[in-house]
């Protein structure tokens, strides 16, 4: 926990964003402690009892209001211009803009960059370049956030609508939906990774730095194929509010919803793939995305997800941080 | 001699004990008990949305919550949004204390249709009942804004039964905002010309004309996504044909005028009150009460200020900031003006007097943080943020409770004939203020960090938290201040002294009748024949101190 002010200034909106930001904080804090200033002022000179010059006082005058409407239509017109053109800037995407597809579904954000890679709650970009999201929702109005960009538009059903930035500096940073989406919806966020240009083509060259080798049994298929469908990204190596950790799933006693203790045999875990909701784990409710099967799980498929849980079962935790944040810091480190 | 007063007082017929059977209650066409109704009512409301509200800081002061499932957090924070605008915020000043004072203010003996009036209060009831009945039946998971195709398509809980429920409370709204257009056009004493008419009346004047002409419009709105949830009419969900967007249109066409239905009262309470403790006439009269016209007006032209980022189109978004930076001018004016109304005058800072002081600096960090949201600009990064929630926080419950607080402690004497503990009020006066400061304020820089509104996890920015511990501390302060005036208030009920016809020395035809006054409110009508605000500073001091002398010389003298 840190005691943070202000948010980063990562992207090319962020300086101008916050130059408008404190320019209208100013002008916040002066009207606030002259109207203060004022209060108190008059509240403590004409304070009842107090000795103090009473006679002749004034009820309208028409130069007085002239100032109280003048002064703060200047000021707001002004602001206007300066907010205008900030806006007219965010929403014209620059044409040799790198152009990303968002769909934004309950609850989660899946990317697709036009190579093919896709990824679930996160997203990769490079440092310098304009980016453009081009984005649209599966179900309900998500709105698609990056505080520390300055960025953040509505992903609607039925229509695309459009966002840009350029990152101007590496990191990780939060990625937040917006719009009250249900359930989940404050746990419909990942992170933004932005890249050195070389880091990011290396990243793009092997294909998100995933399924680079052919597995060596079904265990290492059935890790490629965790990873593919974003197991990872709830199930991690601890118990999160997601989901339960897997590790040592295998044949250990697990405690339901109901109270009842159930074994998790391969027949159990086979059944929280296909109907995830049937059986839930004490303190989970029905958030697990189902995956159709036989339409896009096979029963081929399961087989390959189950040996490899089951090597979770004997395989010490990793040491290094949960995946998302592992993936974006070693970018283009792994090969 | 307190003793004999006391016992004059109680034989005094008025209007709250000249019958005194349930049934003279419940069918009552008395604008002053149906008023009485409508406070008892909506205060328990406030209590219900305070419990949901306490619920809700304590379960953000850790980023994984406390105690709540996802689900129930979000039925949380829905029930604490519709419980307070609908059923406190909306109807609060209007019902209460516009419903008791505008006959009062402007020399009537009642409403201009006083069958309406109780009519309105029923409607009040039966919408509240729905409400509630999609509480106890499992709760709303919406938020209180309905963004369709969530509530439409997707939600499941009792959508449909809270929208009914705000479908009938919408004309309730329209029934007593037709009354008071009505009555105040044509229900003036003689002498009572427009330009006479107490600020009060104004802004109930302005807040009736937002309230027919934009309710009908939410109305309608809501009914068609509880067509389209029920019987799948294809209006706003694109799965059926419709357009989402176009919800968005509908609602803030009348949800954005809505905040001024909040606002604008509360504004007319801080006029009477500022000019009754400073004993000195408003400044600029005719420009306060056409400041708020201008925002009743202006107000329905900026709704789509709620709708930079929803996918509008960018001129569209260009024209509703230029004209929301419009609408800052006449609040601008009116702040100024109350400033003013204290130079050269008498300051008395009793419990109302310290209300009204505190809406106007809450008002005026809320009125300012609106422009960072009014600007199309800077709204890009804080729409959906916690700095959104701590802006209209500032303006509903700094200005609205605020001034509610200030009319219930202005004219409580007036309504009940009773005089409550001074010094408690003002305990609960600065606590509120206080507890108000440290709970909102660091939610403008959690949100600035980028905190998205309506979270219930924050653990993806575990930052966060500092700032939301420090909101659910100030909460529990600010808890405190409003627990107070029901207290004391309650015991004056009992054992308050009694307070005579105008305990505040306070200009206005309400203060020239008893203290509770009599069923029909006036013995004969009285003629006006001048402005209202007939304080005069100079000879009030003068006569204070010479009150201040003599006490000085009676306590002396029983010494002796």
């Amino acid at each position: 926990m840190n005691f943070q002010l202000a948010p980063d200034r990562a992207s090319n909106f962020a300086g101008q964003y916050d130059a408008l930001f404190y320019t209208f904080s100013a002008f916040a804090v002066f009207f606030t402690i002259a109207v203060f200033v004022m209060v108190v002022t008059f509240v403590t000179k004409y304070r009842r009892g107090k000795k103090a010059n009473r006679a002749n006082p004034i009820h309208h005058n028409s130069l007085l209001e002239a100032i109280f409407m003048g002064v703060p239509t200047i000021i707001a017109l002004t602001m206007f211009v300066f907010s205008a053109k900030l806006f007219v800037d965010m929403r014209t995407p620059p044409k040799n803009s790198y152009e990303v597809f968002v769909i934004g579904k309950q609850w989660m954000w899946h990317l697709q960059h036009p190579n093919g890679i896709r990824e679930n709650n996160e997203l990769h970009v490079p440092v310098g370049q304009p980016v453009k999201l081009t984005m649209i929702s599966q179900d309900v109005i998500h709105g698609f956030f990056i505080p520390d960009y300055r960025v953040q538009y509505q992903v609607v059903p039925g229509r695309y609508t459009q966002l840009w930035f350029t990152p101007t500096k590496p990191g990780k940073f939060n990625l937040f939906c917006t719009i009250h989406c249900g359930t989940q919806h404050s746990e419909m966020g990942g992170y933004v990774y932005a890249m050195e240009p070389k880091d990011f083509a290396e990243w793009q060259a092997t294909g998100g730095n995933r399924f680079k080798e052919r597995p060596k049994n079904l265990a290492d298929a059935g890790k490629q194929l965790y990873e593919e469908l974003l197991c990872n990204n709830c199930h991690m190596e601890k118990d999160n509010p997601r989901a339960p950790s897997l590790y040592g799933i295998f044949q250990s006693k697990r405690k339901m919803t109901d109270g009842t203790v159930v074994e998790a045999d391969e027949n159990y875990i086979r059944e929280s793939i296909v109907n995830p909701y049937n059986r839930l784990n004490a303190g989970y409710g029905n958030q697990m995305p189902i995956y159709e099967y036989k339409k896009q799980i096979s029963e081929e498929q399961i087989r390959m997800l189950l040996e490899y849980i089951k090597t979770l079962g004997s395989a010490p935790a990793p040491v290094t941080t949960p995946a998302p944040t592992a993936r974006g810091n070693a970018a283009g480190g792994q090969s | 001699m307190s003793a004999v007063a006391t016992q004059v007082s109680h034989q005094e017929k008025n209007y709250l004990n000249d019958e005194n059977t349930i049934k003279s209650w419940l069918l009552t066409k008395d604008h002053k008990r149906i008023a009485v109704m409508y406070l008892v009512a909506i205060s328990i409301f406030f209590l219900a949305g305070s419990i949901a509200a306490g619920m809700i800081r304590l379960e953000l002061v850790s980023p994984r919550g406390a105690f709540l499932t996802n689900d129930a957090y979000n039925r949380t924070f829905t029930a604490h949004g519709v419980i307070m605008i609908f059923l406190f915020l909306l109807v609060g000043i209007p019902a209460v204390f516009g419903n008791f004072l505008v006959p009062l203010m402007i020399g009537a003996k009642d409403l201009a249709f006083p069958r309406l009036n109780l009519v309105s209060l029923y409607l009040f009831f039966t919408g509240a009942a729905f409400a509630l009945l999609a509480l106890i039946f499992g709760g709303v998971d919406t938020g209180w804004t309905f963004y369709t195709p969530y509530s439409s398509m997707y939600s499941n809980s009792q959508v449909a039964l809270v929208l009914v429920g705000a479908f009938i409370l919408g004309f309730s709204s329209i029934a007593t905002g037709v009354n008071f257009i009505v009555t105040i056009h044509k229900m003036r004493a003689p002498g009572m010309t427009w330009f006479r008419l107490p600020l009060y009346i104004w802004s109930h004047y302005a807040t009736s004309i937002i309230i027919i002409l934009g309710t009908p419009v939410v109305a309608i709105t809501l009914l068609l996504v509880v067509l389209e949830r029920v019987f799948h009419l294809g209006v706003f969900s694109p799965e059926l044909g419709g357009d989402p967007v176009l919800f968005q249109h509908l609602f803030w066409f009348y949800s954005h005028p809505a905040v001024y239905i909040m606002i604008l009262p509360a504004m007319g309470v801080v006029s009477e009150v500022i000019a009754c403790f400073s004993r000195n006439s408003i400044f600029g009269y005719k420009f306060v009460a056409m400041s708020s016209m201008a925002i009743a007006l202006l107000g329905f032209f900026v709704w789509g200020h709620h709708m930079f980022i929803s996918s509008q189109s960018m001129y569209q978004g260009l024209v509703f900031s230029l004209i929301t930076f419009l609408i800052a001018v006449p609040s601008a004016v009116k702040v100024f003006n109350w400033s003013l109304t204290m130079y050269k005058g008498s300051v008395w800072l009793a419990s109302p007097m310290i209300f009204a002081l505190g809406f106007m600096g809450l008002f005026v960090i809320g009125g300012l943080t609106g422009v960072y949201l009014g600007s199309i600009g800077t709204d890009v990064h804080l729409t959906g943020t916690y700095f959104i929630v701590a802006h209209f926080h500032y303006v509903m419950v700094g200005g609205t409770v605020m001034g509610f607080l200030a009319a219930l402690h202005f004219w409580w004497p007036k309504m009940f004939g009773k005089m409550y503990n001074e010094s408690m009020a003002k305990v609960s006066a600065v606590l509120v203020f206080i507890g108000f400061n440290v709970t909102f304020f660091p939610q403008f820089i959690v949100g600035y960090l980028g905190m998205p509104r309506r979270y219930h996890y924050y653990y993806l920015n575990p930052d966060f938290q500092i700032w939301n511990i420090a909101s659910s501390f100030g909460s529990t302060v600010l808890a405190l201040g409003f627990l107070l005036p029901v207290i004391y208030l309650t015991k004056s009920l009992k054992s308050g002294a009694p307070a005579g016809p105008n305990p505040w020395g306070a200009t206005g035809l309400e203060w020239e009748v008893e203290s509770p006054p009599t069923k029909h409110n006036f013995h004969e009508i009285p003629v006006v024949t001048g402005l209202v605000y007939d304080y005069n500073s100079e000879a009030d001091e003068a006569a204070w101190e010479e009150e201040e002398r003599e006490m000085e010389h009676v306590t002396r003298g029983g010494q002796h």
